[in-house]
């Protein structure tokens, strides 16, 4: 660069000798590998492994070996516990991958109407904290509740306990699921249901033979992706379990109600458990995963055929006024005067919530703590990546073995539940010794910690884009004698600007809603929105809790808006090429 | 492109060094309080001591009872409080036992009830007002399930009450622990468990603390919330169709009282927020919650609470619910909390 510069303007006199140039791009691709590895070595591996060395502590840091482990396995309480935590999360993922997959079915595979307004609907509740639903349920199916006669049909006598536990869960993961099987059902070889027809196949065998085997991968995924936030999941029981005991409760009750952090991490160890096996067996099938399109696949367009698209269209209304209706339900609920007594309605719990309950602040920290962790993150998220994938292996002779390691450290957190890296977090940033002590209880450790959280989704994300753009961009700016780092800035930057700004959206909006890990780490300066939903919960304020989680769709909502428009405005200016290439 | 984003940039470095800068500026003396003071009563409290002092800027850290005083315990060894305001004696004796507080005499100690105090002089603690048990009954659900007004303690084991009572937790709540000492106290020990097992059956929720009971009854998802006055009387003040009901074998109590706490490097703040928690305008802010301040001349009659109120209050033994606090806890964990899911 500097020498084209140089070139394009012969009055500068800064010619940077190319040694130099070059010494200072090994330094920089060295140094961007190094700064990575550290910063996911101190903010997840080491607090990961504090939990491990903890769980074999007494409270005076003394090693006692599995003493822990038996005192809390041997607890009357743990039996039930670990029952109700494979029964809500098994339950709930056999209800919500199967309508999440007739969704996508109807997406993908059918001829209904207005595809992109269902797609968007069905993406709302990624906008709302899990508590949101919770709340909204009780709403709707507690013992005041307008729908309470639906779940009599059922049998159910109170939503209180699993009925709700499941309900809600299944709203806030449907569109995790709903992603991944949209995804799977994207494409598909028309050749094999030409064929099929050929012989005479009968739709449901051809169901049962092509698609749905064409789709096992991302079922799988599917299945596991929603069992593990299940698992780890701790607001939904929380607020409307009941007296239903499950693990992520147990942390919670154990670290902050008795301040027992030895038993805490010994139930988180047990919680990471199954969301490792569930990520272990995703991973060993996905890598038996074939490409199902080959260059002479045809793409499968779904044909017109009324009786199935009447009823997939039916479905997925049905499915999409279901989750306006909590979503609205908890919008109305916070509007109402005196539920259910009164329903005039009046701001009330909002005024009450910003005068009273501190809840300007939480909103404020909230906002705050997302925009901090949405810069942050797309930036070390994006520049992560390029380092990982794009720079040059001789550069970083020496240095290669981090990549693997930094690679796995990127995929580690899909696998750790939230509720176990908080307990991490505490345990090592709460450390005496720890000279990085003064970061606890501050933002600051919020807003890593969250980063850390949502890595994975956002750093495949990010290594996706990157690598639809071909390193001949690097090969020939090398050539040039263009450092890569400028490279990245000029080009890869500007050319993926839409995808980070999507990693941006997705930290905002997680960073808005989540409380699994904050729960554990936030200080009464910077107590969270989400947080003080739980809190307001507790106190038997629901109008004021649902008025908060409302304030948090609407915010996360708006800002999505924005970078949509953002987005497409980039993709139609900046990004014709894309659509120049495809054509 | 570029130039958009140095544009953004810009503005973040200058809010970033502005937040810096502010952090330096403020030099007022903070106050760490840890609390399980309700929400809405914190902030007339610090309005109130602001008044006086508003150089002392207060930092509340609550939760209720049961969290605080485990946090508390905790963090003996290494404390982040300096005062501990509006917490149950029974957990400042816990503290007391432990040497966590630093005794003080606040200005006009004397005035303070005898019974409303830590006995020692000075003392480890001072009252602010006594807070008890009230059950929040809901008429309208009551009337349509035709479940009759309870009376007594004893009626809430009838079969008709079964599923229809919420309690605050007592190991989360410092409403739930002075439930079950005033039951144990009043029954005796065997008599005591045997009428929690009753109850037990009856009860749909233990709940995280004292409020939520009475709310969840106020809105008529359950028809009995077990709770106390404040609670009680703020949600009938919005119009919700609920009765307070005082059971007539005694009622449970506790105080809500401050000490010091031993470590703090701003004692003489502390000393301050100390002598402004029993003075004149303290305890008329403290009346309009609660039917007894710790200056007995002071109390205010307060709407739905009887009169006879003080008398209706059992004979609580703090010495003897600090004492045994952990193991009353674990029984009681014992008994209720190792079944399955309620019914």
């Amino acid at each position: 660069m500097m020498s084209a510069a140089a070139r394009a303007n012969p009055a500068s006199f800064k010619v940077i000798p190319s040694r130099l140039a070059l010494a200072a791009e090994v330094l920089v691709a060295r140094g961007g590998l190094i700064l990575l590895a550290t910063g996911l070595l101190v903010f997840l591996a080491v607090p990961l492994v504090m939990i491990l060395i903890r769980s074999t502590e007494n409270r005076d840091g003394v090693f006692i070996g599995l003493a822990n482990f038996a005192q809390y396995l041997r607890s009357p309480s743990f039996g039930n516990s670990l029952t109700n935590t494979l029964q809500f999360s098994v339950t709930t993922t056999l209800v919500t991958v199967p309508l999440a997959f007739g969704f996508a079915y109807a997406i993908q595979r059918s001829r209904i109407p207005y595809k992109g307004l269902w797609r968007n609907i069905a993406m709302i509740p990624i906008l709302a904290p899990s508590l949101l639903a919770a709340i909204s349920f009780i709403y709707l199916f507690g013992n005041q509740g307008w729908l309470k006669f639906v779940i009599g049909w059922f049998g159910i006598k109170t939503i209180y306990g699993m009925p709700g536990m499941v309900l809600a869960m299944t709203f806030s993961s449907f569109p995790h699921a709903l992603m991944i099987l949209l995804a799977a059902l994207a494409l598909s070889d028309a050749r094999l249901y030409e064929v099929a027809e050929a012989l005479g196949t009968s739709e449901w065998r051809k169901f049962m033979t092509i698609t749905l085997p064409g789709a096992k991968y991302g079922l799988v995924s599917a299945c596991m992706v929603i069992f593990t936030m299940a698992v780890s999941e701790f607001g939904v029981p929380k607020v409307i379990g009941g007296n239903t005991a499950v693990l992520a409760v147990d942390i919670y009750k154990q670290v902050i109600g008795q301040q027992n952090f030895q038993i805490g991490a010994v139930v988180g160890l047990l919680l990471l458990l199954p969301a490792v096996v569930a990520y272990g067996i995703d991973h060993l099938v996905q890598r038996r995963a074939q490409a199902l399109l080959t260059a002479r696949s045809v793409p499968y367009q779904p044909r017109r055929a009324r009786l199935r698209d009447s009823l997939l269209l039916a479905f997925v209304i049905l499915i999409s006024a279901a989750l306006l209706l909590v979503v609205g339900m908890a919008a109305f609920g916070s509007l109402v005067k005196v539920w259910p007594y009164n329903l005039s309605l009046t701001l009330n719990h909002y005024t009450y919530g910003f005068e009273e309950a501190g809840l300007e602040h939480a909103y404020r920290n909230s906002l705050n703590m997302a925009v901090w962790c949405a810069l942050l993150g797309s930036a070390v998220t994006f520049t992560g990546a390029y380092w990982l994938e794009k720079t040059r292996r001789d550069q970083t002779e020496g240095l290669n073995f981090l990549r693997p390691v930094i690679r796995f450290q990127a995929m580690l957190p899909m696998a750790v539940p939230g509720m176990v890296l908080g307990i991490g977090y505490i345990l090592f940033f709460n450390h005496p010794s720890n000279p990085l002590n003064f970061l606890y209880g501050t933002m600051t450790v919020l807003v890593l910690s969250t980063v850390i959280h949502f890595y994975s989704s956002s750093h495949l994300t990010a290594v996706t884009a990157l690598k639809q753009i071909d390193s001949e961009f690097e090969s020939v700016s090398a050539s040039l004698k263009v450092p890569f780092y400028k490279t990245f800035w000029r080009v890869t930057v500007p050319v993926c600007l839409p995808s980070v700004l999507d990693i941006f959206r997705y930290y905002f909006v997680n960073a808005m809603t989540t409380i699994s890990c904050v729960v554990f780490l936030y200080s009464p300066k910077t107590t969270p929105a989400s947080v003080s939903i739980l809190q307001l919960d507790e106190a038997g304020a629901i109008g004021s809790a649902a008025a908060m989680a409302t304030l948090i769709v609407v915010t996360s909502g708006m800002v999505t808006g924005v970078i949509f428009t953002l987005e497409w405005w980039l993709v139609r200016r900046t990004q014709a090429w894309r659509n120049t290439a495809q054509s | 492109m570029i130039r958009l984003l140095t544009r953004c940039i810009k503005p973040l470095a200058v809010a970033l060094l502005a937040a810096v800068a502010s952090c330096a500026w403020a030099q007022k003396t903070t106050l760490v309080v840890y609390t399980a003071l309700e929400t809405d009563q914190i902030k007339a409290y610090q309005e109130g001591f602001n008044k006086v002092y508003p150089d002392i800027e207060i930092t509340w850290v609550r939760d209720s009872t049961g969290v605080i005083t485990t946090k508390l315990l905790a963090e003996k060894n290494n404390p982040k409080a300096d005062v501990v305001m509006g917490l149950a004696a029974t957990s400042m004796a816990i503290f007391d036992n432990e040497g966590m507080l630093i005794p003080y005499a606040p200005a006009g100690l004397s005035r303070i009830a005898s019974q409303y105090r830590d006995s020692k002089n000075p003392p480890a603690w001072v009252g602010m007002d006594v807070w008890g048990a009230t059950i929040c009954f809901n008429t309208v659900e009551a009337a349509k399930a035709n479940i009759p007004k309870p009376e007594t303690w004893k009626d809430l084991t009838k079969p008709v009450y079964k599923g229809k009572i919420v309690m605050p937790h007592p190991a989360s709540s410092g409403t739930g622990f002075f439930d079950v000492t005033a039951w144990l106290q009043l029954y005796g020990e065997a008599e005591g468990w045997k009428f929690m097992d009753g109850l037990h059956e009856n009860i749909a929720q233990y709940m995280h603390s004292g409020s939520k009971p009475c709310a969840s009854a106020a809105s008529g998802e359950y028809v009995l919330g077990i709770s106390f006055e404040y609670r009680a009387n703020r949600e009938k003040a919005q119009g919700k169709p609920i009765d307070l009901v005082f059971p007539k074998e005694g009622l449970g109590w506790d105080l809500e009282a401050s000490g010091i706490h031993k470590g703090t490097k701003n004692l003489a703040a502390a000393q301050k927020l100390l002598d402004w928690s029993i003075t004149d305008a303290a305890m008329a802010l403290y009346a309009k919650n609660f039917a007894i301040v710790a200056i007995p001349s002071l109390s205010q009659p307060l709407p739905n609470v009887p009169a006879d109120y003080a008398s209706r209050l059992v004979k609580n033994d703090f010495a003897w619910a600090s004492k045994n606090r952990d193991k009353i806890l674990a029984e009681w964990s014992k008994r209720y909390e190792s079944k399955a899911a309620p019914k």
